[in-house]
């Protein structure tokens, strides 16, 4: 195999997957790196990057109270709500 | 029949009391229970609440008071939209059951402007696809050709408009998801400048990128719904406060001494010959109408692909972190602790190709990869911006194919790089934020629909629209529909 551009090592350390997709899917993602890497044949010395097409900065508004939504309708999308809470598995150590 | 009508000819019936909205509505509802089990456009179907709306419709113009001409006209909206009360799944297995509180901008824009809406749209997975094969649900059929993909990732708000099963839809373009299937399907399919239309409860992809538009079974329907949807809104700061022209009003202006360029880049080794004649034939088309043509070079086209398969996953595994299991979607019971709650959660809720995006953009953002992926990208991506600045010195618009090819099989591109090479004309477009749309530009011999695809300068959706409209008139390409039966 060439050198590849990813290793099950970084793939474990970016995504938590079933044994059985793991291999295939570090082969895919090295077919895509492969053709990323194409990237670098353009000379890029001075460019500045571009993060969005419309250059925007700081985007003001008067500090102005709305109404937000309703607590209930948030949380009538939970998969398991307590009252007004989110329950969640716990996360402290005893 | 009122199905196979344009929006503006619905609308035209409506006012002279030819057909009611709750006509047009039924008989909509009517042909998806016929022909939506074969074309499979459809996630959700509202009758009721399109019923209802239909009703108050009829009598507003009982009243002699319509709204606009969007009142009354039966309308479909992609699953990646928020609205409210009816589930918006973004055809994943993590928001099968979501119900959204609130509507997103464009929805409320088109519901205040009287539309009646028909249902919700599938497309491939959280918006990354070309062929809605990557819908956790199931796969839009092209009505061209039911063995064929209808395109993606707004597979369903495309073949909805080709089969007749809405006058029009919303759909979203974050890499040519409008433009890619609008071209499969033989619909028009525009994707406005970034900043023109409110991404306001839009379920987002890749955030830089995403832009709303419409599909229409004409370019006049295309404008109509632009029309209604487009302008700045307070509740997306990245929509841009500049003025929306009456776009009806300049389509008819035709096409005499406007500069059209042809980027030489797009007409590549892999290019499908009868694309390419098509788009060749178009050019002359347009030049007989009066237009000139000439070359233009964007010479970084080719790496626009690589740079996009960097930014949009990127932005994408920051967008998607949300999906936790905690405030709304999918939870996966039985977990030991947070971190496993989450891993089940994510590895039962995301699809294959959500999983691999996820993981391209955490990789390509980690240390030690970041300047020499997304850095680099995003240099490369101002150099695409500055090809299209040089470009638009010397023409008006650009005139190009959509897409290297027609619809193909589905099953066919099992390959991930292979299914992304599907979008490399349209991509340049996102990244640069430009105007495009994709209009019916002919048929191959085997009767599939050709996309022909127009981009103009940034907030300049008028002058695209002007020369698909001259082409449109010139051709009528749009008026060939697919054989369909129930």
């Amino acid at each position: 195999m060439p050198d590849p551009k990813i290793t099950l090592a970084e793939v474990e350390q970016v995504a938590r997957l079933a044994d059985a997709e793991k291999e295939k899917m570090r082969r895919e993602l090295d077919g895509i790196l492969t053709y990323i890497d194409k990237l670098r044949a353009v000379d890029t010395e001075g460019v500045p990057p571009t993060s969005r097409a419309v250059p925007m900065v700081n985007v003001m508004r008067e500090d102005e109270t709305t109404p937000s939504c309703p607590r209930e309708d948030m949380l009538a999308n939970a998969p398991d709500p307590v009252g007004d809470l989110f329950r969640v598995p716990k996360i402290i150590e005893e | 029949m009122l199905t196979g009508l344009s929006v503006h000819e619905l609308a035209g019936r409506f006012r002279r009391k030819e057909a009611t909205p709750t006509q047009a509505a039924r008989a909509y509802l009517d042909r998806i229970t016929a022909l939506d089990p074969k074309i499979k456009a459809y996630m959700t179907v509202t009758a009721d609440r399109a019923l209802a709306q239909a009703a108050a419709a009829d009598a507003r113009f009982q009243s002699g008071r319509p709204l606009g001409l969007l009142d009354g006209i039966p309308l479909a909206i992609k699953d990646v939209l928020c609205t409210r009360g009816i589930r918006t799944t973004c055809s994943s297995r993590i928001l099968e059951n979501f119900v959204p509180p609130y509507d997103a901008t464009v929805v409320t824009k088109l519901l205040d402007a009287g539309a009646v809406i028909l249902g919700k749209l599938n497309m491939d997975e959280f918006a990354m696809g070309s062929s809605t094969e990557n819908s956790a649900f199931f796969t839009t059929r092209n009505p061209w050709d039911l063995a064929r993909v209808p395109g993606g990732s707004s597979g369903g708000a495309a073949a909805a408009v080709a089969a007749d099963l809405a006058a029009a839809t919303l759909g979203t373009d974050t890499g040519g998801s409008i433009r890619q299937p609008a071209a499969f399907c033989g619909r028009v399919g525009l994707k406005p400048t970034y900043g023109r239309v409110s991404r306001y409860g839009l379920v987002a992809f890749a955030s830089s990128l995403d832009q709303v538009g419409p599909f229409g079974k004409d370019v006049r329907d295309a404008a109509l719904v632009l029309q209604a949807i487009a302008g700045h809104d307070p509740m997306d700061s990245t929509s841009v406060d500049v003025g929306v022209p009456d776009y009806s009003a300049e389509l008819e202006g035709g096409v005499k001494g406007l500069r059209i360029g042809i980027p030489a880049e797009y007409f590549i080794e892999g290019l499908d010959p009868e694309v390419e004649a098509a788009v060749r034939a178009a050019v002359e088309t347009l030049r007989d109408l009066g237009a000139e043509s000439q070359s233009v070079s964007l010479p970084h086209t080719e790496y626009g692909l690589a740079a996009y398969y960097v930014i949009a996953p990127a932005e994408a595994s920051s967008n998607l972190a949300r999906y936790d299991g905690v405030k709304y979607g999918l939870r996966v019971p039985g977990a030991r602790d947070l971190i496993d709650m989450y891993s089940r959660t994510r590895g039962a809720g995301f699809g294959a190709e959500v999983k691999r995006r996820v993981m391209l953009g955490t990789y390509a953002l980690s240390a030690g990869y970041y300047d020499a992926y997304y850095g680099k990208a995003l240099r490369v991506r101002t150099l695409v911006q500055r090809d299209f600045q040089r470009a638009f010195e010397r023409v008006d618009v650009i005139v190009a194919p959509t897409t290297p090819g027609v619809a193909f099989k589905m099953g066919e591109r099992e390959d991930p790089l292979q299914m992304y090479l599907n979008d490399v004309f349209t991509i340049p477009v996102n990244l640069a934020g430009l105007p495009g749309v994709s209009i019916p530009g002919g048929f191959t011999q085997t009767g599939l629909p050709v996309g022909l695809q127009i981009i103009g300068k940034a907030f300049d959706e008028a002058t695209v629209l002007r020369v698909a409209r001259a082409y449109e008139a010139a051709t009528a390409w749009h008026e060939r529909k697919p054989e369909l039966t129930a």
